[in-house]
């Protein structure tokens, strides 16, 4: 039981995956589909940096009194992956902006009633 | 010039007749010049190589290694020689028909005719003198693909149906049966030249040996075997000249040359009768034999006839592979060579008629032969050389073969030949006979009024059916004096093909 | 100058991204692009010699020494991923200008650029570097990058098209990234060779499996394989040709790429195939892709669409290959990633070359084609005979090796397969065929040649097939080299 609630953090994380999954697919509307997506990522930040934390470790700080510490490199990899989410969350959007200018919806079923057979 | 260049020149000679047709498109009579000038070229560059194979020599052209030791090999031994000078022979033949019978029947797209038709000589020749399988197998699709839309020149929906059955057939059954009996032969031995004794003695035996000699003869669907035989009937829609060459020599008797090569070269005769694996093919290419000739007993039209007479034809060669003994060997080669002569000879009859009568059905053709005598009577003289009687050539490789099966003491055989040549007999001396002998159907108005000849610009015969133009019927009289001819050189080709069967 | 090689590699074309914003001119840019695609591609060059002559090249980005700073390693097998690329890269290049006046918006092509150089970047990242979570950084620069590209195709759908490629390639990619950090948990380094050293200790716990599973599920998506493929056809359909011409030679090669790199150098052939049977289901699925995926290329209307439903199939020709483990099978997969980027390439850019004078891809309407761009539809037909495998084009090759090997590893009833799917192609590209030579072109159908800055281009890559289908030493050495340090590499 102890270690059901101490891995909260895990419980948490496959939560939040789950969900954003689950929106990215069952969702017709292409922004509530990103919002699924970011979710998503949220997730997998979320994994790296418990990951990282170390039991009564502190910030990893050079400084007196201070013996055990996080590991800080999730953490770095993980700004690096916000920038990624960020710049794929910018994408996504734009490209939604897009979508509603040539077809005047961004419900996906709409869309597709919209276009006659392929070319 | 040396033998090597010859070979070079031999299999580049069509090639450059290709290019220069295309250039000289425009211009019928220098394009149709060009195509005489590469046919007679080649002719003599095959030719040019026959006392160096004949002194037993066995020139080589090297190109390049795919794989080191597997690459474009092209040798000549006495085998692909013979299939060489058939083919390059009959394509100056041939080509001087074509000329006549496309003007004649006023055909579109003549350029892009002949130059394929040039294209899948090259890929002949290339099957001919191949030094290895693969070599062989390349020249085998390259044949298969130019000759394509030469069966589908009309551009009806019934050749292009004709030609989707022709195409499907054979590139389904050359990569999805012998493309794997290659590269397994490969795999097995390392190795895919032409070896006298074969390669896989040793190396594959027991039930894989059969399953691989069925990759490869049901692979090589231009031998035409029961039941892929479909795209040969189907092909007939090509125009005459197409059925003519392709269908009585370059196409058909590549695939039953490869046959022959297979059965040598990679199985080996020897191995082959130890083994017996080649036992359900024999049994096979008879069913074919006597099922295709029964098939075209049935049939009006003329070509279709003659196609399933060729089906019929072409399992004489397969049989002589699966025989496996040096007479049946021989037997099968030399078909090979008296079997083009006699077919193509008919082709041209067939295609002559169409042009000069307009007619394609056999019970329309009675009483013909008296306005069309040459052809008619180059139709019987190839019409008893296929059957197989003396004094023309096609007697002598059913003797060879006849000899085989009794070697093999296989005597079921020679029964198989001897109905064979029955059937022939009654599916193609009646077509002579009617155009000689049939009288005129009832209803036709025997007695003509004395002027209405004059009506029809001139012409005696009441219909305007006449002999056709002079280049349609030379050929048609060349091929049927070469079979008589064939009967008085059997002696020597057999004695060339002597050394395809030395142990 | 030769030490840097490696980080030369993936500079120049990142440096040259933003400076094409900066540059802004139509013309300028596209020398600009043009120019560090060459170079790029003389440098993958210079690094393949360089490790087929030496060994396996080893590149300390920053200086900062291996387990902990970022390594870019290169040895046979991405150093011909590379060569791939960047070569596909500067081939296909020139054609854009003529193809994008035609198929884009004009005064915006600085971007295009742009969006061109990041893509190639990415790619050329992925395959170069030594570092995982690098790995996946490439990788997404790549697929945002390229998602960029499919949308400016003339359709609008083509913006859905780049929509789902988007999320489907972003879940993929993030599927990466989870099984990254919990390998990364399990062993501490992000190394892949450090990885590949570390975790036999590990005993192969459950952590190990799991990063496993999301890592070749990730890659499996990222590489269009069959059941993943669904993203694939829609955006290859829907994006200009120069790009699905780029893409389907490159993209899902690199997807290959990662898949072959964790499967057999990270997780090594034993744990991958002797512990877990990766090798049937993959073997499996790469089957169903072949047949699938080719049979629906023969219902498709469209020529593009077709075309890009056969990517699906020979995708799974490469995965059949790796799914033998045996030296033979994989050497026939890389040589297959090689060929099969030269015969699409050249297919997608022909295709190109009729969106030059016709909007429409449909099959019916290239009636008459053959006549009316000749050298359009040579081309096509020599491609799509590539596509089939017949001999002296490279697609024999390709056929020939997986034959083998299928053999070689006694599965005959595999090289049925192979054989049986590879007629299926023969119908698809005869129905093309048939269509543009023995059809009349129907009344007010275009006529006229492309012009040659596009026929070009698209001549090369057929005389590539051509001659690789003839000189196999360089594809074959360099991918039996690869295969035998692959498979040599498991522990």
């Amino acid at each position: 039981m102890v270690d059901f609630v101490g891995l909260y953090n895990y419980w948490i994380v496959v939560f939040l995956m789950m969900a954003g999954l689950y929106l990215v697919i069952e969702h017709g509307n292409l922004v509530k589909k990103m919002v699924g997506l970011t979710v998503f990522q949220a997730a997998v930040f979320l994994l790296y940096i418990t990951l990282g934390k170390v039991r009564d470790g502190t910030a990893p700080i050079i400084a007196e009194g201070i013996e055990t510490y996080s590991n800080p490199l999730p953490h770095v990899l993980i700004l690096t992956a916000i920038v990624v989410g960020v710049a794929t969350l910018a994408l996504g959007l734009a490209l939604v902006v897009r979508i509603r200018d040539a077809y005047g919806t961004i419900e996906e079923d709409e869309i597709g009633d919209q276009d006659g057979p392929a070319i | 010039m040396r033998v090597e260049l010859a070979m070079a020149v031999a299999l580049a000679g069509p090639l450059a007749g290709a290019a220069a047709i295309a250039l000289f498109g425009r211009r019928p009579n220098l394009r149709d010049g060009a195509m005489i000038v590469a046919s007679v070229v080649t002719f003599l560059a095959v030719y040019r190589i026959l006392p160096a194979v004949d002194a037993g020599g066995r020139p080589e052209l090297f190109l390049f290694d795919f794989v080191p030791g597997l690459g474009i090999r092209f040798v000549i031994e006495p085998l692909g020689m013979l299939f060489a000078l058939v083919a390059s022979f009959l394509w100056i033949v041939t080509s001087f028909y074509a000329i006549g019978y496309m003007r004649g029947h006023g055909e579109e797209n003549q350029t892009r005719f002949y130059v394929c038709f040039a294209i899948a000589i090259s890929a002949a020749l290339g099957v001919a003198m191949s030094g290895n399988m693969l070599t062989l197998f390349i020249a085998y699709e390259v044949l298969t693909l130019s000759t394509y839309p030469l069966v589908t020149h009309h551009q009806s929906p019934e050749s292009m149906r004709a030609g989707r059955t022709y195409l499907g057939i054979l590139l389904s059954t050359s990569i999805g049966l012998q493309l794997v009996g290659i590269v397994w032969t490969y795999g097995a031995t390392g190795t895919l030249d032409f070896t006298p004794g074969g390669i896989l003695a040793g190396k594959v035996e027991g039930w894989p040996l059969i399953v691989l000699l069925f990759l490869y003869m049901y692979g090589i669907g231009k031998a035409a075997l029961l039941p892929i035989h479909r795209w040969l009937p189907a092909a007939m829609v090509a125009p005459t000249p197409v059925s003519a060459l392709l269908h009585a020599v370059a196409v058909v008797k590549a695939g039953v040359f490869t046959v022959l090569k297979v059965a040598i070269y990679i199985f080996g005769v020897d191995y082959l009768s130890e083994t017996g694996a080649s036992t359900w093919l024999m049994y096979v290419a008879g069913a074919t034999v006597v099922i295709a000739s029964l098939v075209a007993l049935t049939k009006d039209n003329l070509k279709a006839r003659l196609a399933y007479s060729t089906v019929s034809q072409l399992s004489y060669v397969v049989l002589g592979a699966a025989l496996a003994t040096s007479w049946s060997v021989v037997g099968g080669a030399m078909h090979i060579a008296m079997h083009a002569f006699g077919k193509i000879t008919l082709f041209f009859c067939a295609g002559a008629i169409m042009v000069a009568a307009h007619k394609t059905e056999i019970s329309d053709m009675a009483g013909l032969g008296r306005r069309m005598p040459f052809t008619f009577a180059a139709f019987a003289v190839g019409a008893l050389s296929v059957t197989g009687l003396p004094p023309l050539g096609g007697v002598w490789s059913k003797w060879y073969l006849g000899l085989g099966a009794v070697e093999a003491e296989q005597l079921i055989f020679v029964a198989v030949l001897m109905i064979s040549s029955l059937l022939n007999v009654a599916y193609l001396i009646p077509v002579a006979a009617r155009g000689f002998i049939s009288p005129k159907r009832e209803g036709d108005p025997v007695p003509q009024p004395v002027g209405a000849a004059v009506a029809h610009d001139g012409h005696e015969d009441e219909d305007g059916i006449r002999e056709a133009p002079m280049f349609c019927v030379v050929p048609l009289c060349l091929t049927a004096i070469g079979c008589l001819a064939l009967f008085f050189a059997a002696d020597d080709i057999a004695a060339f093909l002597a050394p395809i069967a030395q142990r | 100058m030769t030490a840097h090689l490696p980080a030369l590699q993936v500079v120049i074309t990142l440096l040259a991204a933003p400076a094409c914003i900066l540059v802004r001119g139509r013309d300028l840019t596209f020398w600009l692009a043009l120019l560090t695609t060459w170079a790029a591609f003389a440098v993958s060059c210079l690094l393949l010699d360089q490790v087929m002559t030496s060994g396996i090249v080893s590149y300390e980005l920053g200086g900062w020494a291996a387990p902990f700073g970022i390594e870019y390693r290169v040895d046979a097998l991405n150093a011909f991923v590379l060569l791939i690329v960047s070569g596909i890269g500067a081939i296909v290049l020139p054609f854009t200008p003529r193809s994008l006046l035609i198929e884009m918006v004009g005064e915006k092509a600085y971007l295009f650029y742009c969006a061109f150089l990041l893509c190639v970047t990415g790619l050329l990242g992925v395959a170069i570097t030594g570092d995982a979570f690098n790995l996946f950084v490439f990788l997404e620069i790549s697929s945002l990058a390229s998602c960029i590209l499919i949308s400016l195709g003339p359709h609008r759908r083509a913006l859905t098209a780049a929509f789902q490629y988007l999320i489907v390639g972003t879940i993929g990619a993030t599927f990466i990234v989870i099984g990254i950090g919990l390998i990364y948990g399990a062993t501490g380094t992000l190394n892949l060779n450090d990885i590949a050293e570390r975790l036999p200790a590990t005993g192969y716990n459950r952590t190990v499996i799991a990063a496993f599973a999301f890592l070749i599920v990730g890659a499996a998506i990222k590489l269009a394989l069959f059941p993943l493929h669904f993203w694939l056809p829609k955006a290859y359909t829907y994006a200009p040709s120069t790009v699905s011409a780029f893409l389907a030679a490159t993209a899902t090669k690199v997807g290959v790429y990662v898949l072959i790199r964790f499967l057999f150098t990270v997780f090594g052939v034993k744990f991958s195939f002797d512990i877990l049977p990766t090798a049937l289901p993959l073997m499996l699925l790469a089957v169903l892709a072949m047949f699938v995926a080719s049979t629906v290329a023969i219902f498709q209307d469209s020529v593009k669409r077709m075309l890009a439903y056969s990517s699906v199939a020979q995708i799974g020709y490469m995965v059949l290959g790796l799914s033998l483990v045996t030296v033979d099978g994989l050497t026939a997969s890389i040589v297959h990633l090689f060929n099969h980027a030269l015969m699409k390439g050249a297919l997608f850019l022909a295709i190109g070359c009729i969106a030059y004078r016709q909007s429409s891809f449909r099959i019916d309407d290239l009636a008459g084609m053959g006549r009316r761009m000749p050298w359009t539809m040579a081309a096509f037909t020599a491609g799509g005979l590539s596509l089939i495998g017949i001999p002296l084009t490279a697609g024999f090759i390709s056929k020939w090796y997986l034959i083998l090997a299928a053999l070689a590893a006694d599965e005959p009833l595999i090289a049925a397969l192979i054989v049986i799917s590879s007629l299926l192609a023969v119908i698809y590209v005869w129905r093309v065929v048939e269509a543009a030579y023995f059809r009349e072109p129907g009344p007010g159908a275009p006529s006229g040649e492309a012009p040659l800055a596009l026929l070009i281009p698209t001549w090369v890559l057929i005389a590539l097939n051509v001659y690789f289908g003839i000189e196999t030493s360089l594809p074959v050495g360099v991918s039996e080299h690869a295969a035998r340090a692959l498979m040599g590499a498991g522990p």
